[in-house]
């Protein structure tokens, strides 16, 4: 039987063979996370790149697509392995994703020594917005402090004085619980970094933010984490007792899981499903008409590079060795993006506006995430004066 | 009140990490098995309960028939896998066994899934009781020290006082001689591993409700049990149970602590790294120690 099969197949490929080397096409080289608890997200990421992809044809700039999916297991050094392969043995024209801010810094540098087009669509570590920014490397997402600062100014409009942080303890976690207090006016009365991926059970540190007594906690939890912790916070019986406010932490992926627990605990986001523009609009509809399933802010951002590379591609008429032509054009972020019009920062990270977003129970049963507000308005992090670039 | 708090958070992790242990302890000591893929029946124990609690619309019903599943998933896994590796030395056992645990992550993907599952309680249960004046407990970690305290006994009872128990600590002691008395060895083995899987299965259940129930839940957890199976001496009950209170204790007194004490001499900076990556090392420090002092463990099992 196998041999049946493979010499069509080989015939094939030889007679394809000189016609695909004739036409050139884009190899986008795309990591994130597949494996494990988190993969979850890892999938709606690459559903919605797939699905961006769907609706372009599956040419970007007139070319077409070829996308090698890499796993980084939510490990540093696995991630700096598998983007180097990306780069050396793959020679990918773009590299797309990264989750995780450790993962991304661990790959920085292969990105950077090999000049290598990239779009990050989540991690935003405050070394990448300041002094490791580099002229190739674009974020569709944010600076990891911005969440947590509109967070924060939300809370002093709340009349929150003081406040308990807690987060995990990687890179992202510092800058979340970093964040939080640039815009917090008032008192924070204990902060607590949990063990980061393996700590699921929060119990001392509840107990701890109990006995604190603060006004509020401020928590960051991302992925199944936030699923954990907002469940081991309301079997504390502390939902009625100390409010409690997120960055990351409830989502389109961790909503449908946590249900009624979430009803009523306010996150920031910079991209809520409901925003009322056209190219959102049909990014909710068309996932949910393709999926079955609501797209979370991961997949929202990862859509938007899809967006971003298709016009860079575009304005250097597919000559992907002019780098330069296709940075100049992405620092303009002439495209239609899901979060509305932004604009790029000298360290290409967008400066965009941050909404309050609430978990609520819609008459179907169903529970959604809504936008009640506009936090901040074309908000800029505050790391961008420590990038070189100009 | 605060310190009450605190110690309950680690007898309540201990009691955890007991059930887990009970099964492991007992087919490492007894069949002398190095089982990685115990942590893979902790994970089929709590998606079992996350769909039969949906199908039953019942939180009790759905565990009960969880645990029967775990047992029965455990018996299927001895008959057609385990047993082949009886005899041979640990490192096929790791090998094989690991095997297993990769299979097991990807059959539960197949079947439930990658975003996991939720094993919701009843309502009263997701709030917290006032047991002393002033102190406050989540009702449902109470639930858990009750009932894994109420399985510590009926263990104790079926190791110590019945026909099955007996064989099973003459298992431990002296595999050969039981076998030479003319005990069905091959039966008695296969009902261990499947004890030793419902046990791993309630164990994977009743955490559901707090940790999730997700693919790879039961992997991170088997080191801690590895730990105290190593502390408590293979193969004792006994000592599983009092290595998993120490164990859960002092893991939770020092994530509860050690940062407010580290902050006394360091930057609050360098303390709140520091002390959860030190909080952390505390249990194998634990162990390190046991295993310099008592080789053998807290509790060997008899004539080991």
């Amino acid at each position: 039987m196998k041999k049946i099969t493979v010499i069509p197949a080989t015939a094939l490929a030889l007679l394809a063979g000189p016609a695909l080397a004739q036409q050139k096409t884009v190899k986008i080289g795309f990591m994130s996370t597949f494996s494990g608890p988190v993969a979850a997200i890892g999938n709606d990421m690459k559903n919605s790149f797939e699905l961006g992809l769907d609706q372009h044809g599956r040419k970007l700039g007139g070319l077409p697509v070829e996308v090698v999916y890499a796993d980084d297991q939510l490990k540093p050094d696995v991630g700096v392995q598998k983007t180097t392969e990306l780069i050396e043995s793959d020679h990918v024209d773009f590299i797309v994703g990264y989750i995780w801010s450790n993962v991304l810094l661990a790959s920085l540098k292969p990105i950077v020594d090999s000049k290598t087009m990239t779009v990050v669509t989540n991690a935003g570590p405050s070394q990448f917005a300041g002094e490791l920014c580099s002229p190739y490397v674009f974020s569709t997402s944010w600076q990891n402090d911005q969440t947590p600062a509109a967070v924060g100014r939300y809370m002093n409009q709340k009349g929150v004085k003081t406040a308990f942080l807690l987060g995990p303890n990687y890179a992202a976690g510092k800058d979340m619980l970093a964040g939080v207090q640039t815009t917090f006016t008032g008192k924070i009365v204990g902060q607590e970094l949990t063990r980061w991926p393996d700590q699921l059970d929060f119990s001392a540190e509840l107990s701890k933010a109990r006995e604190a007594k603060p006004d509020a906690i401020f928590a960051f939890y991302p992925g199944g984490a936030g699923i954990q912790f907002v469940t081991q916070y309301v079997q504390a019986g502390l939902k009625g007792q100390i409010p409690l406010y997120t960055a990351f932490t409830v989502d389109d992926l961790s909503l449908p899981r946590l249900k009624d627990l979430a009803v009523g605990v306010p996150g920031a986001q910079e991209w809520v499903n409901d925003l009322p523009n056209a190219a959102n609009k049909k990014f909710v509809a068309d996932y949910k008409a393709k999926y079955n399933a609501s797209p979370s802010f991961y997949g929202a951002q990862t859509y938007d590079a899809v967006g971003l590379i298709d016009s860079a591609i575009a304005a250097v008429k597919g000559d992907l060795s002019n780098k330069d032509g296709m940075r100049k054009e992405m620092e303009k972020a002439d495209f239609a993006s899901v979060r509305g019009h932004f604009t790029y920062g000298n360290n290409h990270i967008p400066i965009q506006s941050f909404y309050l977003q609430d978990a609520v129970k819609n008459a179907d049963g169903g529970y959604a995430l809504k936008t009640v507000a506009t936090i901040v308005k074309d908000d800029q992090d505050r790391f961008h004066d420590r990038c070189p670039m100009k | 009140m605060y310190l009450i708090e605190q110690l309950l958070n680690g007898v309540q992790l201990g009691m955890l990490l007991f059930l887990l242990t009970a099964g492991l302890t007992l087919i490492f000591g007894i069949m002398d098995l190095v089982n990685l893929a115990h942590g893979s029946l902790y994970m089929l124990g709590a998606y079992f309960a996350a769909t039969f609690a949906a199908w039953t619309d019942s939180f009790v019903l759905g565990a009960l028939l969880a645990v029967a599943a775990a047992f029965a998933a455990g018996v299927v896994l001895e008959v057609t896998a385990i047993r082949r590796l009886y005899g041979r030395n640990h490192l096929d056992h790791v090998l094989g066994t690991f095997g297993l645990l990769l299979f097991f992550n990807e059959l539960v993907r197949l079947v439930w899934g990658p975003a996991g599952l939720t094993l919701s309680l009843p309502s009263q249960m997701l709030a917290a009781v006032q047991i002393l004046p002033g102190l406050y407990y989540p009702a449902y970690r109470l639930v858990i020290i009750v009932v894994a305290l109420a399985v510590a006994g009926l263990l104790y009872l079926l190791v110590m006082r019945t026909r099955l128990g007996m064989l099973i600590r003459a298992g431990a002691s002296n595999r050969e001689m039981v076998g030479a008395l003319g005990v069905n060895i091959k039966l008695l083995y296969t009902l261990v591993f499947g004890l030793g899987a419902a046990l791993a299965g309630f164990a994977g259940l009743m955490q559901a409700p707090i940790l999730t129930v997700q693919i790879g839940m039961g992997e991170n957890i088997l080191i801690a049990a590895f730990v105290v199976v190593v502390i408590g001496g293979i193969g004792s009950i006994r000592g599983a149970f009092v290595a998993a209170l120490l164990v859960g204790v002092i893991d939770t007194i020092g994530r509860a602590f050690l940062p407010d004490l580290l902050n006394d001499y360091l930057s609050p900076n360098a303390a709140a790294t520091l002390a959860p990556a030190l909080s952390s090392m505390l249990i194998y420090l634990l162990m390190a120690m046991v295993l310099a002092l008592r080789p053998e463990g807290l509790f060997p099992a008899a004539g080991r």
